[in-house]
């Protein structure tokens, strides 16, 4: 097996006095496309932005690429939730976009023509070349989320981190995007979070249940009832977790 | 229309007069340091802690009539001081921003009501430092300006990309591995250095006017921060003269007046982006 990528080991987080996440143990292997699920409020953003070093653990340990987060900057990708931006800002996506150069950058260093083709490459690869000098105000849900997308792949990332991918886009552009995200994991390990259950066991290779605690669902496990049942302590969507690339059909999961 | 009057009438024979030659040199010089850091107050919405430290610099006002230096002098190490402490103060001791502002805002003018009264005498242009006086501009202040000015563009231009990441998305530009505590506190010192240059055309109470008014007006008609900039500088210019020619015509407090041009036009656009907005829902 090839070397992991991230690996948390009993990973705990409190966010102003409350516990966000509770041991939370998960590799994440190079060509992987992990798939976190849970409720909001389940910790999926909290544990990104550990693994970002945004956040610290209370306890246990997280590496990316063998060392502390925060210490492979470049090599990450990040896709935050596009709902959070300000879209009164003034600028075009095309410079949001560059923005994604800036881990390949020193302080005061100018950019170049060789990130401006990373810029254009990113540009192409999510199909948005046309759209460039436009003013992020002016791009729909979905066109500003193929920008942060186009943004974190400027970096030439190893690894992408995706939060929501598909929160504030309507059903068509979700396609779009997880057609986007089908193509990228070619190159990419992929790890997105969401709590979209509908069509992500199509295109994934794991999932991961988190709520607080986190269970790993294998190819080929199955989990019993009483586990699940206090993971998600309402009715949730079927998760089908469909192996399309092997072609076979893997396990189901029935979250009652 | 009303610009163009000026220039073809009124203007040439104001400008006889050295001290409106002054007075426009500040307006001009004054514009190009708001209409910068302006832009990236209104972006980052961070108007209320400018407020905060222009008003802690009133103590600094104080520390120059009683130690009888020039008060802008004064005004220097007071507003840096407020700049890093609000912003040292909200990141690394969570303490809430409006909560510091207006502990650096009371605290700074306190300072200076008491300097000033332990000063023998009384403290002559103390009104000119309130609510500004860009007719008895020197030539000493004009050069400080001046240097001041230079230093915020070149600042600018030295970490253009760093700002520009910080404004649109802080968690990001922490992530790529700015250090985002220590370019905040630049940009807030940048600020600092405003305040000192707007305090001699509209006065430390007035400075939150004309630091967001042209940057908000300019906002509406721009694609790009530097195009923003530019912009703002353009109307805050505008601002100024109209201000000050008004002023002349009506014998009228001249950094009111300027505030009172840029409030109306801010309103007018404001009226005209609401009912844009309400004609298309």
């Amino acid at each position: 097996m090839s070397d992991p990528v991230i690996v948390c080991d009993r990973l705990c987080v409190e966010l102003g006095g409350t516990s966000v996440l509770l041991g939370v143990s998960l590799s994440v292997y190079e060509g992987d496309f992990i798939a976190v699920l849970g409720p909001n409020g389940g910790g999926k953003t909290t544990l990104l932005k550990t693994i970002l070093g945004l956040v610290k653990p209370t306890s246990g340990t997280v590496t990316v690429f063998g060392e502390p987060p925060g210490h492979a900057t470049g090599r990450i990708g990040y896709v935050p939730q596009s709902m959070f931006f300000d879209r009164e800002f003034p600028i075009s996506a095309w410079d949001v976009v560059l923005m994604g150069r800036l881990s390949r950058k020193k302080l005061m260093q100018r950019y170049n023509s060789a990130d401006r083709r990373k810029v254009a490459e990113a540009l192409e690869i999510t199909g948005l070349s046309d759209l460039g000098s436009r003013r992020i105000g002016a791009l729909s849900g979905g066109e500003l989320q193929r920008v942060l997308i186009a943004r974190a792949l400027a970096a030439d990332p190893d690894l992408l981190l995706l939060d929501e991918p598909t929160a504030s886009v309507d059903p068509e552009m979700k396609t779009t995007i997880y057609d986007l995200l089908d193509r990228l994991r070619e190159r990419h390990t992929i790890m997105l979070v969401t709590h979209d259950t509908g069509t992500i066991g199509r295109h994934v290779s794991r999932i991961a249940c988190l709520n607080c605690s986190l269970d790993m669902h294998e190819k080929g496990s199955t989990l019993g009832r009483k586990a699940l049942d206090s993971l998600y302590r309402y009715p949730v969507d079927i998760v089908e977790h469909i192996d399309s690339h092997g072609g076979s059909t893997g396990e189901h999961h029935d979250h009652a | 229309m009303a610009a163009q009057l000026v220039n073809i009438t009124t203007m040439p024979d104001i400008l006889h007069f050295e001290f409106m030659r002054n007075a426009l040199l500040a307006a001009i010089l004054s514009s190009v340091a708001c209409g910068i850091i302006g832009t990236y107050v209104v972006v980052r919405k961070i108007g209320f802690i400018s407020g905060g430290i222009a008003h802690t610099a009133f103590g600094g006002i104080g520390l120059g009539y009683y130690l009888g230096v020039n008060p802008l002098l004064g005004i220097i190490p007071f507003s840096l001081a407020a700049a890093l402490g609000i912003g040292l103060l909200t990141r690394k001791a969570k303490i809430a921003e409006d909560t510091a502002i207006g502990a650096f805002w009371a605290a700074g003018m306190a300072i200076g009501v008491i300097l000033i009264g332990l000063t023998p005498g009384y403290a002559p242009n103390l009104f000119s430092y309130l609510f500004g006086n860009i007719l008895t501009v020197p030539l000493s202040d004009l050069a400080l300006i001046l240097i001041l000015d230079l230093m915020i563009a070149v600042m600018v231009w030295l970490f253009s990309k760093e700002f520009l990441a910080i404004s649109f998305d802080e968690e990001y530009a922490r992530i790529s591995g700015l250090k985002t505590v220590r370019l905040d506190m630049l940009m807030l010192c940048l600020i600092a250095l405003t305040v000192v240059i707007m305090v001699r055309v509209v006065g430390i109470v007035m400075v939150i006017a004309l630091l967001t008014i042209p940057a908000a007006v300019a906002r509406n008609f721009s694609r790009t921060l530097h195009g923003m900039m530019g912009l703002s500088i353009l109307f805050s210019v505008a601002f100024s003269i109209a201000g000050l020619w008004l002023s002349w015509v009506f014998d009228v407090a001249s950094g009111a007046t300027i505030i009172l041009v840029a409030s109306i036009v801010f309103l007018a656009t404001a009226l005209v982006k609401a009912r844009r907005i309400s004609l298309s829902r």
